[in-house]
């Protein structure tokens, strides 16, 4: 029963925490919401028996990924969102992009409540408790991201490679050749 | 209840009292240390040889009147020493102190000195300590002060420069180990090569041994790496609004993490509690000693080496601590598949 008490406590925790990064004005509080989340996450993958997806997951999201959210809205210094600046005529918020964007949302709903039914009939998750065992060794985690799923692990490394290479050079300025020898 | 899960509590209950006296005598140890390197006597009127002087801190801290400037953030700025102990604390949970113990044949199965023995304990260390981070970068946030603000900008991006160093110094030893876990790294450091050196894998990773000290210093921000709260630029960096109790636990946070980077880098490069002359279950006094000497050497360089500046902090750990690093894991990577091929 406590594992039960603790599931719907980490699993309310997360919803509520994700639900309200969307209702936050202040962008830092939003940040401190889906970390919140995260670790609820985090928590959920600890009951599933894998701790090292947990700590990976504190570790790249909640460690790595979320300060430089951090780091690039206080840079930005972002201010609070206000009600009065409500743009009727910001491009997001066309009638047109806003049914499409409404269409989406439920596709989204159709496509949970049609995976929620699948798993229902399929019935137990996926793997057994000794399967669950095994994938959180580190070591097993390894030896399937090296070989069977070799291709899409070097395609990933090289799409975000890719995307860095072109942050660099979206980020670069113009003047950056002139301005190299005094940045020492 | 039964007397193993009482002696259980009570060695989490003693780790968590050594911690916080840690912090005091670091206090006492970084001014006495301190005094000495510029010849003067340091703390020396509140008790014998000033001993008493972190309570005497502590006590005036809590006199203090609790500030918060207008325009601060109520929630955050509450948040962030909070977090920062917090995080302070939680990492130490992981990390194993003492050989297996008996207590002197009290108990019938042997107890492991230590809060948790987790299977991914490196990793659960790691984790923790990247968490702290939030507390700084809070902190300097929600102050709403300039100086505030550039001094948390500065913690978040130092730690995201030298987190990666410190993770991949830390894989290199976990090649070596064969293990995540800080208790079973420990045990395969036991013994010794030709009868006299012992098996630290300080020997077998003086580069790595090196660059996680660097790196740590980094993540802790002591000098000469303390450029989140630089005094001649910043006044107090990201703590300057602050005061009283909520001021004290920045300090308290960073000398727990001094005490948590130290006794990870005992546990993964100096043997842990292995050590000779004394037999297993004294091993704990080994490893104060290794723990003491890793902070006395950490209040050393602080008062020797004087402050870098930003830019070269920056270089230092893209240019030259991170390849030395990815070359350390290679080489290690390579000589162990050879040797146990």
């Amino acid at each position: 029963m406590p594992e039960t008490l603790v599931f719907y406590l980490l699993a309310g925790l997360a919803i509520g925490a994700s639900a309200l990064v969307i209702g936050q004005r202040n962008p830092m509080y939003s940040v401190m919401l889906l970390i919140a989340s995260f670790g609820a996450l985090a928590g959920l993958y600890i009951q599933l028996e894998a701790p090292f997806v947990a700590v990976a997951q504190i570790i790249i999201y909640a460690g790595a990924i979320m300060v430089l959210f951090l780091f690039v809205v206080m840079l930005l210094n972002a201010p609070q969102e206000d009600a009065a600046e409500w743009d009727r005529l910001h491009p997001l918020r066309q009638p047109g992009i806003a049914r499409f964007g409404a269409m989406l949302g439920l596709l989204l709903v159709v496509q949970l409540a049609w995976a929620l039914i699948r798993a229902a009939e399929i019935g137990a998750p996926v793997g057994s408790r000794s399967d669950a065992a095994a994938v959180s060794s580190v070591r097993e985690v390894g030896r399937v991201l090296f070989t069977d799923y070799m291709f899409a692990f070097e395609a990933t490394s090289i799409l975000i490679l890719v995307a860095m290479v072109g942050a660099v050079v979206l980020a670069r300025r113009e003047d950056a050749g002139e301005a190299e020898g005094e940045e020492r | 209840m039964d007397l193993r899960f009482l002696i259980q509590l009570g060695i989490i209950g003693l780790t968590f009292f050594m911690l916080i006296n840690a912090s005091a005598l670091l206090v006492y140890a970084e001014r006495k240390v301190m005094g000495f390197m510029q010849q003067r006597y340091g703390p020396y009127l509140v008790g014998p040889h000033g001993l008493l002087q972190p309570l005497a801190d502590i006590l005036k801290l809590l006199m203090k009147e609790e500030l918060r400037p207008r325009g601060a953030d109520r929630w955050l700025f509450t948040l962030a020493p909070i977090l920062s102990v917090t995080a302070a604390f939680a990492a130490f949970a992981a990390v194993p102190w003492g050989a297996e113990t008996t207590l002197f044949g009290l108990l019938d199965e042997p107890v492991k000195l230590g809060v948790a023995d987790i299977n991914v304990g490196v990793l659960v260390v790691f984790a923790i300590t990247s968490m702290g981070v939030y507390g700084i970068v809070l902190a300097g946030w929600s102050s709403n002060s300039k100086y505030s603000l550039l001094g948390g900008l500065r913690s978040s991006a130092q730690m995201i420069s030298y987190e990666l160093s410190y993770a991949t110094a830390l894989a290199a030893v976990i090649l070596l180990a064969g293990s995540l876990s800080l208790r079973e790294t420990v045990d395969a450091q036991a013994g010794y090569w030709f009868g006299v050196i012992p098996r630290w894998y300080v020997f077998l990773q003086p580069l790595g041994f090196i660059i996680y000290m660097i790196a740590g210093v980094a993540e802790t921000n002591r000098a000469p790496f303390d450029f989140p709260e630089a005094e001649q630029e910043l006044v107090a960096g990201y703590n300057t609004e602050y005061s009283s109790v909520r001021f004290a636990l920045f300090p308290q946070a960073e000398y727990i993490n001094m005490t948590t980077m130290a006794a990870v880098a005992t546990d993964l490069y100096l043997g842990g509690w292995h050590g000779p002359f004394l037999p297993p279950e004294y091993g704990w006094i080994w490893f104060l000693v290794k723990v003491g000497a890793i902070l006395f050497a950490y209040i050393w360089v602080r008062w020797t080496v004087p402050r870098y500046r930003y830019d070269q902090l920056m270089r230092f750990g893209w240019k030259w601590l991170f390849p030395a690093s990815v070359v350390n894991l290679i080489v290690t990577a390579a000589l162990v598949l050879a040797l146990n091929a």
